[in-house]
């Protein structure tokens, strides 16, 4: 019956609508936390500016030749891998663009003869690598939209312990950089043993012309800064990832309220059809009925 | 030494943000192991590691900015003073009832069982007690 389906049509395109509607909500909601989110990356870069200048310079001046941070392992047999991935979905290609590039690297390495170790911030990863049996050796969930210090601390003194304890030989960092709201990068960058470009003043030659007091030693500065250095770096990650999280979630919205608008307009169209279809029907009977009972007269 | 009309950019950046940033002619603070130490513009390259303490900003205008460190580096040049502190506070960021009642709480604590993290948290107290005038009631 024409008028049944034209009912079942009407339903469909109220349910779709539901869905735009809770579709742009979260689109719009991304697209304000863009603005904090990238703020947030603006800010912290004094900070982590300043205190990689002041590693360059505590390596300068010679200390950091014995730090076991800084000192690279000859042999590397297990790699940590410190995913940031994202706690909830609807983000589009976000979480699985992470996840593939790091499952590669594990790959890689067992190719080699490396073990690893997964470091999974974000719900999704950890679901995805404890799913598919890795060695997870903690996983920190339940902040990804919205990083603070101190968990980039907790996840610093983590890692910074699992190396200093001789459990892994390295420990690499994957993340989502943000570059701009139109475009974000999966990169992996080393964390610890920490790059000696850095340490050697960004393009090899160490820094002169500062001469430095130090107060207490040199050693002893760069004892306690290093562990803060690792976090900085973390920190910054956290926050890129999150920045480029919320530009995901927006573009994945955004599509999927144009689909939904798109969706909605065929729906009309063939619901429309439907009903004309009923009504010429009925027209048709009518005259039809009428002809008949001219006839009978 | 500089002439006494000389300023020099002071700043405080904890990971979150700069905390507070302008000119000053005097910059007091305490690093570890060693002591209270002041810095006047013209102030030779320093490099130190700072402990809990009280630090406190004279700056240009003749207003003191004071603050608790807890723990951070500071890094002297010439012309400026830069203070890295993943915990700092300003003066007017602490609550000055909530630290009292920490701070007795925290030595009740003490008294019973020790342990470095209560120390810890102990000195962060004293360094938010003295930053915002110290045990003085009638501040």
């Amino acid at each position: 019956m024409a008028g049944g389906q034209e009912r079942i049509l009407r339903g469909r395109i109220k349910s779709v609508q539901a869905t735009k509607k809770i579709t742009r909500a979260m689109e719009l909601i991304a697209a304000s936390r863009i603005v904090k989110a990238q703020q947030r990356v603006v800010a912290a870069v004094p900070y982590s500016d300043m205190i990689t200048e002041v590693v360059r310079d505590l390596s300068a001046a010679g200390a950091g030749s014995d730090a076991p941070l800084l000192a690279g392992r000859s042999e590397v047999k297990n790699v940590c891998y410190v995913v940031l991935s994202a706690d909830r979905g609807l983000c589009g290609g976000y979480n699985s663009g992470v996840l593939r590039a790091t499952e590669g690297e594990i790959k890689e390495d067992a190719l080699k003869g490396r073990g690893h170790t997964v470091v999974a911030v974000g719900r999704k990863a950890e679901g995805y690598f404890r799913f598919r049996g890795y060695n997870i050796g903690q996983s920190f969930t339940g902040f990804t939209d919205n990083p603070t210090y101190s968990i980039a601390k907790e996840i610093g003194e983590y890692v910074t312990g699992l190396y200093e304890s001789g459990e892994v030989d390295r420990v690499e960092l994957v993340y989502t950089r943000f570059v701009s709201a139109g475009s974000q990068e999966v990169v992996q960058r080393p964390l610890v043993p920490l790059d000696s470009q850095v340490t050697e003043g960004g393009d090899g030659k160490s820094e002169t012309g500062r001469d430095y007091e130090f107060e207490p030693t040199p050693e002893t500065i760069l004892e306690t800064l290093l562990p803060r250095y690792v976090e900085a770096r973390v920190y910054a990650a956290l926050l890129n990832a999150a920045a480029s999280e919320h530009a995901f979630r927006q573009r994945a919205m955004k599509s999927a309220t144009d689909n939904a608008e798109e969706l909605i307009k065929t729906l009309s169209r063939i619901m429309n059809r439907a009903r004309q279809d009923s009504i010429t029907t009925e027209i048709m009977e009518i005259v039809g009925g009428a002809e008949a009972m001219s006839a009978g007269n | 030494m500089a002439d006494s009309n000389a300023t020099m950019r002071v700043e405080v950046v904890s990971p979150e943000r700069v905390l507070f940033s302008g000119e000053g002619t005097q910059v007091i603070t305490r690093t570890l192991e060693g002591g209270e130490v002041a810095f006047l513009p013209g102030h030779a390259a320093f490099l130190g590691a700072l402990t809990e303490n009280h630090t406190r900003i004279y700056l240009d205008d003749g207003t003191i900015q004071n603050l608790a460190v807890h723990l951070g580096f500071v890094e002297v040049g010439a012309d400026h003073v830069t203070i890295l502190s993943d915990a700092a506070e300003l003066e007017e960021d602490i609550d000055v009832a909530a630290v009292r009642a920490a701070k007795v709480r925290l030595e009740e604590q003490l008294r019973t069982e020790h342990s470095a993290e209560v120390e810890a948290e102990l000195r962060r107290t004293h360094a938010r007690i003295a930053a915002t005038g110290g045990l003085d009631t009638s501040h």
